[in-house]
């Protein structure tokens, strides 16, 4: 009886991921989406504790253990989640990635032992001890589950470490053939481990953690931190297959459901991320893009620009018809969201006509700047997105560009040796005026020269963006 | 082989079935809720907790290496899971709360 409302429960459960995901598809009912999933998820857990009962019948103990953990890890969740500033939130859900990542290795660690304490038992040597078909299969689940789990862990803490800036890029020569060879180390020894796996040798098992961490960690490290939304997007779609394999383990269908669909969904994410830059995910994983390899271009630096001051720029923008600010990550750093949709509302006053230019990665992840421009009120209508922002660049006579660089580089579409090369990007160029506000001429992620900033129609105005936004303010209010 | 294959149908079936809708689902997201949805999908995936769940369940009182590990694990899935709801919730209010300007 019990079992069957288990049952129940889980395939409720799995309608709810589905609808939530699903619901995420649609501004308005993103929010009832997650709460959704959210429900379901309690379901299952609920259900899992009171209702499990394994082969033999046995319902669950350590209930203390279990209840223990879970409200400390909720405790942690709920506090981390809430603290978290928007800008942060790239890395945050990083970090919790590599949670589940970890979670699913430590299962798989766990059943190990569990499989191997046959081997210590006294005596096991006439046991007569065959690997059929269904325990090579089990086995694998295993094995695949601590090797996902691991590389998704210990990934995703390099990826929440470089995006907050404790970690720093490192790359060395040979060092994806290093990671090539620690991975054929790690299959090798599960393939092994898989047909021959015995008393003597199942120790080697643990190896299979350690070399994982050491995998995840060389595969992320090299990776530059404009393309860590698609190595998180790739490692999140990882747990979930390592959430899957722990289905296989449990033969539980919701674990299976729910880490299939993020596998499959975040995999296609990730495709579709990597598209938006125009890039392969070959070429992210083994480029070295945003490292120190891109010099080709920055060879032909130089050249004049002019500045412009902040009563200058205000004017400019006052007495404009349209208005195009161009957000990126120097906009998230400043935290000058809320300044932005001031200085908008003061420029509606005056009747210029404001939007916003979003490009699909400007800041550090798909959709983070409509995030932080939400987050000030900004609304929707607008926020207009590649294409349309392109169409309307022509007729537009100032565009505030702030702290983006990469993404208004027309290198991407006229230098065919710029490793931006072929990215869509905003035609900024298009337009009367560029106003482009930045901390120093330093080049931007992708560390190349941006000719933009040398055209005769742009002129600069350095500082950090919340600063410089406050300035305009009140010159635009003086005006 | 094929033997395992027949003995796991159903687990094959689902696993295709599921790969085609998470294709399906996710092709039709606007890129602007692009963080969102990999914050949502990030939650889901913490249901890997449910196994933590049942091998912490599963322990022996006495098998404090699997306790550990498994109370670990549990608190590591369950984090996944709360933080992962959370911050997709706090991304989508502010999604909710453009949509009317004028109340603050």
């Amino acid at each position: 009886m019990e079992g069957n409302i288990l049952t129940l429960i889980y395939i409720i459960a799995s309608v709810t991921f589905i609808l939530g995901l699903k619901k995420l598809s649609n501004p308005a009912k993103a929010r009832n989406g997650n709460l959704i999933a959210a429900a379901g998820m309690t379901l299952a857990i609920l259900g899992t504790i009171f209702l499990y009962k394994d082969e033999n019948g046995n319902t669950l103990h350590n209930y203390g253990w279990i209840f223990a953990g879970i409200i400390i890890g909720a405790i942690i969740g709920t506090l981390a989640a809430n603290k978290v500033k928007m800008t942060a939130m790239p890395e945050m859900v990083s970090m919790f990635n590599g949670m589940g990542g970890a979670c699913a290795a430590l299962i798989s660690i766990v059943e190990f032992n569990h499989l191997s304490e046959t081997f210590t038992v006294p005596g096991w040597s006439e046991v007569p001890w065959n690997l059929t078909g269904g325990m090579i299969g089990h086995t694998l689940t295993i094995y695949a589950g601590c090797l996902i789990g691991t590389v998704s862990f210990a990934g995703s803490m390099i990826a929440w470490g470089k995006l907050n800036g404790k970690i720093k890029d490192f790359s060395f020569k040979g060092q994806h053939i290093l990671n090539l060879v620690v991975l054929a180390a790690i299959l090798v020894l599960i393939v092994y481990l898989l047909f021959d796996l015995n008393p003597a040798n199942y120790k080697l098992f643990y190896l299979i953690p350690l070399l994982s961490i050491v995998y995840g960690v060389l595969f992320v490290f090299p990776i530059g931190g404009a393309d860590m939304p698609v190595v998180i997007s790739l490692l999140n779609s990882f747990t979930g297959v390592a959430a899957a394999c722990g289905g296989f383990l449990y033969n539980n269908k919701v674990m299976l459901t729910g880490g299939i669909l993020v596998g499959a969904a975040g995999t296609l994410l990730t495709i579709l991320m990597c598209k938006a830059m125009n890039r392969s995910l070959k070429n992210v994983l083994i480029g070295n893009f945003g490292g120190s390899n891109a010099t080709s271009s920055q060879s032909k630096t130089g050249g004049n620009y002019k500045e412009i001051s902040v009563s200058d720029a205000a004017v400019a923008m006052a007495y404009a018809r349209k208005v195009m600010i161009v957000p990126g990550y120097g906009l998230a750093v400043a935290q000058a969201q809320h300044a932005c949709h001031e200085l908008e509302k003061l420029l509606e006053e005056k009747g210029v006509e404001v939007k916003y230019a979003i490009h699909p990665v400007a800041g550090r992840m798909p959709g983070h700047m409509n995030v932080l421009l939400a987050e000030a009120d900004v609304n929707y209508e607008k926020l207009l997105e590649m294409e349309q922002a392109n169409d309307e660049f022509k007729t537009t006579d100032v565009v505030l560009i702030l702290g983006a660089n990469d993404v208004v580089n027309p290198a991407a579409k006229t230098d065919p040796s710029s490793p931006i090369y072929g990215m869509p990007i905003l035609e900024v160029e298009e337009a009367k005026m560029v106003i482009v506000n930045k901390r120093s001429m330093k080049p931007g992620y992708a560390g190349i020269e941006n000719q933009l900033f040398y055209q005769p129609k742009t002129s600069m105005l350095f500082g950090d963006a919340k600063n410089v936004l406050q300035q305009l303010i009140s010159e635009v209010k003086n005006l | 082989m094929l033997n395992w294959i027949s003995e796991n149908q159903q687990y094959i079936y689902i696993v295709i079935l599921m790969i085609f809708l998470g294709i399906e689902v996710i092709g039709r997201v606007p890129s602007v809720l692009h963080t969102p949805l990999m914050s949502g999908a990030n939650a889901i995936h913490g249901v890997v907790i449910i196994g933590a769940i049942i091998v912490m369940g599963k322990a022996e009182s006495n098998n404090y290496l699997a306790l550990i590990l498994g109370f670990l694990a549990v608190i590591v899935g369950t984090l996944n899971v709360v933080g992962g709801f959370v911050v997709t919730n706090r991304m989508l209010e502010m999604f909710k709360g453009k949509k009317n300007p004028n109340k603050k």
